[in-house]
């Protein structure tokens, strides 16, 4: 199977948003492909014809009445954003970086 | 008042009911035995001394009303009431903390109770605090908590297993008679197989999940910790069942058999006689220890001595199980775990723009076995390797759960296998190579994959260390499960390892284990 390169790493790391230092992403290198190594033992299993498994139990639509019901209030969703400003939280614009 | 912690829940109950000592005794005397035993032990991330004897001195409020109102009324108490109990540190408690081991929580305080919370509190069970457990779960020591590392109670220098490693080592060590925790790939039976206690995975769907910090959605299941069957049967029973909350809860009835276990020893003894048993080969892993396999060997040779029927069987995809899993829960928490980004709760890490605060707070927010499973989960679905990665370990998922079907079609009761290949490793001793930790579930994960039940319960030492032996079942055969985990107990009642205490709960903490911290 695949192989990572430094730069692939750098490329991953950026699509899940994680800040990685120097270190972190030399480390990652060795172990995400010594991981994947293992892996490969799936690419012996002949799986053309089988279906995939998303969940075990049987359970679908599972369906409710769309109706009105009490919600949590503001403040004690607020409470632990970590900047606000009245019934907002407070983000970076980012709208003025482009 | 120490002896009242080494009590089994069924016995509080009992003498709670009779009036022998109140709730807020019970509750003190686990309070002051976590509070003494934590310094050692590191198993609690917070203790509610305030909360839990207010929630003890309501539970007894209902018990002495119920007594005054005679018999029927004191029968008709929750088996819970006035029970303690210990919640791993990823239930919300609203108004508490909810850290799931992470620094990227810290702070944050539940808006809402879980769904299993709200459970508790209508069967009057007393709170005590959350437990510590590795990061988002992702672990099998608790020593990726960013908390520090939690210890066994047999030995402080060894790990006490994961993820759930705290509420194991809370009930092992008798600072709680009952423990929450959840398992995404062995994260309650290999903890309960490292501390010697009992612990059950059950079927996917059983326990509502709302309220609960989510790691791999179509693994994740919530169950108990117990130092025995009964006491893991009737805290199941008071969790689980459907929740219009969460959509993967089933409907499927919850027996009042988790009830009904026999108290005596001859009929639990009893019920083993012609229980068709699985023993499949290739759980018997490369790596394990032969203390573990000579323990597990004998603990088969005893269920056949009394009455059940033990099969050689076959589970031909066992070793796919690994590489399968490591591919599907780093991909759904990959998922999951976007959420955590400094923008609505936690910390807010980073100066500029929004992107600095989302590689700032997520960079140092989370800890290095995490950002390594989001790396992999990222990476297994992104464009290009989705097929080769996700896909495929869904089809071998596909394999993997029909190896068990076969053996529900051909009739057997349950399998019975080790939990984890070895006992209670060091510290340290995992910790370099993430696949020597990966490694220590490869006998539980299997059940995960399949969405089934799995049990694991306590089956004697080896080198002075807990052995587990795991039932598995086919789904929704909790009620089996927990009828062969009793029948074992009773007919091991006089074996002498049952009446050994943990040997780490006298001795200081060693200068290693404080270190490591």
């Amino acid at each position: 199977m695949a192989t990572l390169s430094r730069s692939d790493v750098e490329h991953v790391a950026h699509l899940a948003r994680l800040g990685l230092t120097d270190d972190e992403l030399t480390l990652l290198e060795g172990q995400l492909n010594h991981i994947l190594d293992q892996y490969a033992i799936l690419a012996e299993l002949p799986t053309d014809d089988i279906p995939p498994t998303a969940q075990t139990i049987e359970l679908e639509n599972i369906l409710r009445e769309d109706v009105v019901r009490p919600s949590l209030s503001a403040e004690a969703v607020l409470a632990n954003a970590p900047a606000r400003q009245g019934e907002f939280i407070v983000v970076p614009s980012i709208l003025d970086d482009r | 008042m120490t002896e009242l912690t080494r009590l089994h829940a069924h016995d509080m109950a009992a003498s709670l009911r009779a009036g022998d000592f109140s709730s807020h005794e019970l509750t003190e005397a686990h309070l002051a035995a976590a509070e003494a035993g934590n310094p050692a032990l590191n198993a609690w991330l917070s203790i509610d001394r305030e909360r839990a004897l207010g929630e003890a001195d309501a539970a007894d409020s209902r018990i002495t009303a119920a007594r005054a109102a005679g018999a029927i009324e004191t029968a008709a108490l929750p088996p819970l009431a006035g029970i303690p109990i210990a919640l791993k540190d990823l239930v919300s408690v609203k108004g508490g903390q909810c850290t799931a081991g992470s620094r990227i929580l810290e702070g944050y305080r539940a808006p809402y109770d879980a769904h299993i919370t709200e459970r508790l509190r209508q069967s009057g069970a007393v709170i005590l605090g959350k437990t510590n457990m590795d990061e988002f779960a992702m672990g099998s020591s608790t020593e990726h908590s960013a908390y520090g590392p939690t210890a066994n109670p047999w030995d402080l220098e060894r790990v006490p297993g994961g993820s759930s490693g705290g509420s194991a080592a809370a009930v092992a060590a008798f600072h709680a008679p009952l423990s929450i925790g959840t398992d995404t790939g062995g994260s309650i039976r290999q903890p309960a197989a490292l501390c010697g206690i009992v612990g059950i995975k059950p079927t996917y769907g059983r326990v509502s999940r709302y309220g609960i910090v989510a790691f791999a959605s179509s693994l994740d299941q919530i169950g108990p910790f117990a130092r025995d069957a009964r006491d893991a049967a009737t805290l199941l029973h008071a969790i689980a069942g459907r929740d219009d909350r969460d959509s993967t809860s089933s409907p499927t009835p919850v027996p009042d058999a988790f009830l009904q276990l026999p108290a005596s020893d001859d009929g639990a003894a009893a019920s083993l006689k012609g229980k068709r048993l699985g023993l499949p080969s290739e759980y018997f892993v490369a790596g394990m220890e032969e203390g573990v396999e000579a323990r597990i060997r004998e603990a088969v040779s005893a269920l056949e001595a009394a009455g059940a029927i033990v099969e050689p069987v076959s589970l031909p995809h066992t070793d796919y199980g690994l590489a399968t899993y490591y591919i599907v829960a780093p991909a759904e928490a990959s998922a999951n775990l976007a959420r955590y980004d400094g923008i609505r709760f936690g910390p807010r890490l980073g100066d500029g723009d929004v992107l600095a605060n989302y590689l700032a707070t997520r960079g140092r927010g989370f800890g290095a076995e995490v950002k390594r499973r989001i790396m992999l989960g990222t990476y297994a679905l992104s464009a290009g390797y989705y097929d080769a990665y996700y896909l495929k370990a869904q089809k071998v998922r596909t394999l993997i759960k029909a190896d068990f079907d076969v053996l529900w079609a051909q009739g057997f009761d349950a399998l019975v296998a080790p939990t984890s290949p070895t006992v209670a490793f060091r510290f340290g001793a995992r910790m370099a190579d993430p696949v020597s930790m990966y490694l220590s579930d490869a006998c539980t994960l299997p059940v995960n994959m399949a969405g089934l039940p799995g049990i694991s319960i306590p089956c004697g030492l080896s080198e002075g260390l807990p052995v587990g032996l795991q039932f598995i079942g086919a789904p929704w055969s909790e009620a089996g499960l927990f009828q062969l985990s009793r029948g074992y107990e009773a007919i091991t009642a006089d074996a002498d390892w049952r009446r050994l205490e943990p040997t780490g709960l006298t001795s200081a903490a060693p200068a290693s284990a404080v270190s490591a911290r």
